[in-house]
């Protein structure tokens, strides 16, 4: 799977959540203060079924979903471990 | 010692158990003796009702209506489904265990087709209705004022989740358009009963499952070392009612978060990073550590997420209890889009 692809399947998540359209890819998506339990879970359950990886405790890191690069970034390293 | 397995939810049968007759046989059914006031004691103590029922769901809903009892049952299940089905249905839109519910039917059957799929369902016959009201189970320890508006609660959630799903743009601007009031204040007296309640009720968004009595609570709120929140909410559609809970152990140079809880219905709502984000607020006032403790369990990977996005990071895991320290340096701010009521 390219990064492309990858950030596309990404920002098409996150549009449920956010004005996804708004946000640059390395803008900090909590910055304003939206998140909450149930957005966090999706998030990593979307990472963990969409590309089929674990997402362990050690990965449940801010600095691992904070921005569209970020959760790339995080998808990129665990498919290429998997 | 507080009894865990309160039930939560009742489920009733309809034919032969929640009225007398079959309604689709044409029978002239008759409510069965004392249900009324059944249905409307264990709505006064909290308990929620629901219906799982085999019959044609218009015919039966008119019945009730007739019978004035319709708004009592919430996600009402009346269909051809296995009963088994049904009692999972309306755990599930509820949200809440499987383990809380009661289903009563007066055909053996049926009971035991769902003891067979949901062993934790508790069972009981229709013939032992007029006691119903007797059973330990259907006895919460306390009747709070969140207990007795509990339906009223979960029929503005079942209005504002019916909203939220036609709602098309982004879950942002929906949760903009609820003008939500987010209050932390300081528990008294009178808020600990609904305390103690939700550390006995409230099981997924649940850091520790730290459970305490009145007494201990009442020693927290009037202790120096310690300090208990409690916090609620409110929308434009009605109040969440008391939904959460925070205990902190306050030491000279470090405060540790013994517990943090939230009800399940307020879990898409962001509360629980507002609540984290002020206590961090506070300890950066009173220039202390922030640490908070958290028991991993099959159900709360979501409390840990939540601490570890609010800038919380491991400093002890003994494989059961991992205590964090928080990074205080980190700044965060509350959302616009929900007003937040700090209380002395």
């Amino acid at each position: 799977m390219t990064a492309d692809e990858i950030t596309e399947k990404t920002k098409s998540f996150l549009g449920k959540f956010i004005k996804v359209e708004e946000i640059q890819a390395d803008e900090d998506l909590f910055a304003a203060g939206l998140l909450n339990s149930l957005f966090a879970m999706q998030l990593v359950l979307f990472v963990e079924k969409e590309f089929n990886c674990k997402v362990e405790n050690d990965d449940l890191d801010l600095k691992n979903f904070n921005s569209i690069n970020a959760i790339v970034g995080l998808i990129t390293r665990k498919i290429a471990t998997a | 010692m507080i009894q865990k397995n309160k039930i939560k939810c009742v489920v009733w049968d309809l034919d032969n158990t929640l009225w007398q007759g079959t309604l689709l046989e044409g029978d002239t059914v008759t409510l069965s003796p004392n249900v009324v006031e059944i249905i409307q004691t264990l709505d006064q103590r909290g308990i929620l009702q629901s219906i799982a029922s085999k019959n044609e769901y218009h015919t039966a809903m008119a019945k009730l209506t007739e019978f004035n009892l319709q708004d009592y049952f919430l996600y009402p299940q009346i269909n051809w489904n296995s009963k088994a089905h049904s009692i999972e249905t309306i755990a599930k839109s509820i949200n809440i265990g499987i383990d809380t519910l009661a289903f009563i039917d007066d055909q053996p059957f049926e009971r035991e087709e769902v003891n067979f799929s949901l062993p934790e369902v508790y069972c009981i016959d229709a013939t032992d209705l007029p006691n119903l009201l007797n059973l330990s189970e259907l006895n919460p320890h306390f009747i709070t004022e969140d207990s007795k508006y509990r339906r009223q609660m979960y029929l503005s959630d079942i209005k504002r989740n019916q909203l939220e799903e036609e709602f098309s743009g982004p879950k942002e601007s929906f949760l903009a358009s609820l003008q939500m009031i987010f209050t932390i204040a300081p528990a008294k007296e009178n808020d600990l009963q609904r305390a103690e309640e939700l550390t006995v009720r409230t099981n997924q968004l649940n850091t520790t499952g730290y459970t305490y009595s009145y007494e201990e609570l009442k020693s927290f709120i009037n202790s120096d070392n310690y300090l208990l929140l409690i916090t609620s909410l409110e929308d434009k559609y009605g109040t969440y009612g008391k939904i959460g809970l925070t205990l902190i152990e306050r030491q000279p140079t470090v405060w540790t978060i013994k517990l943090l809880l939230m009800s399940c219905r307020v879990m898409s709502r962001g509360v629980g990073t507002i609540l984290i984000n002020h206590l961090r607020n506070e300890a950066r006032h009173h220039q202390v550590k922030l640490c908070a403790e958290l028991i991993q369990n099959d159900r709360n990977r979501m409390m840990y997420m939540t601490y570890k996005f609010a800038h919380f990071q491991e400093i002890s895991n003994d494989g059961h209890l991992i205590l964090f320290e928080n990074d205080l340096s980190a700044i965060q701010q509350f959302p616009e889009f929900v007003k937040v009521n700090i209380l002395p």
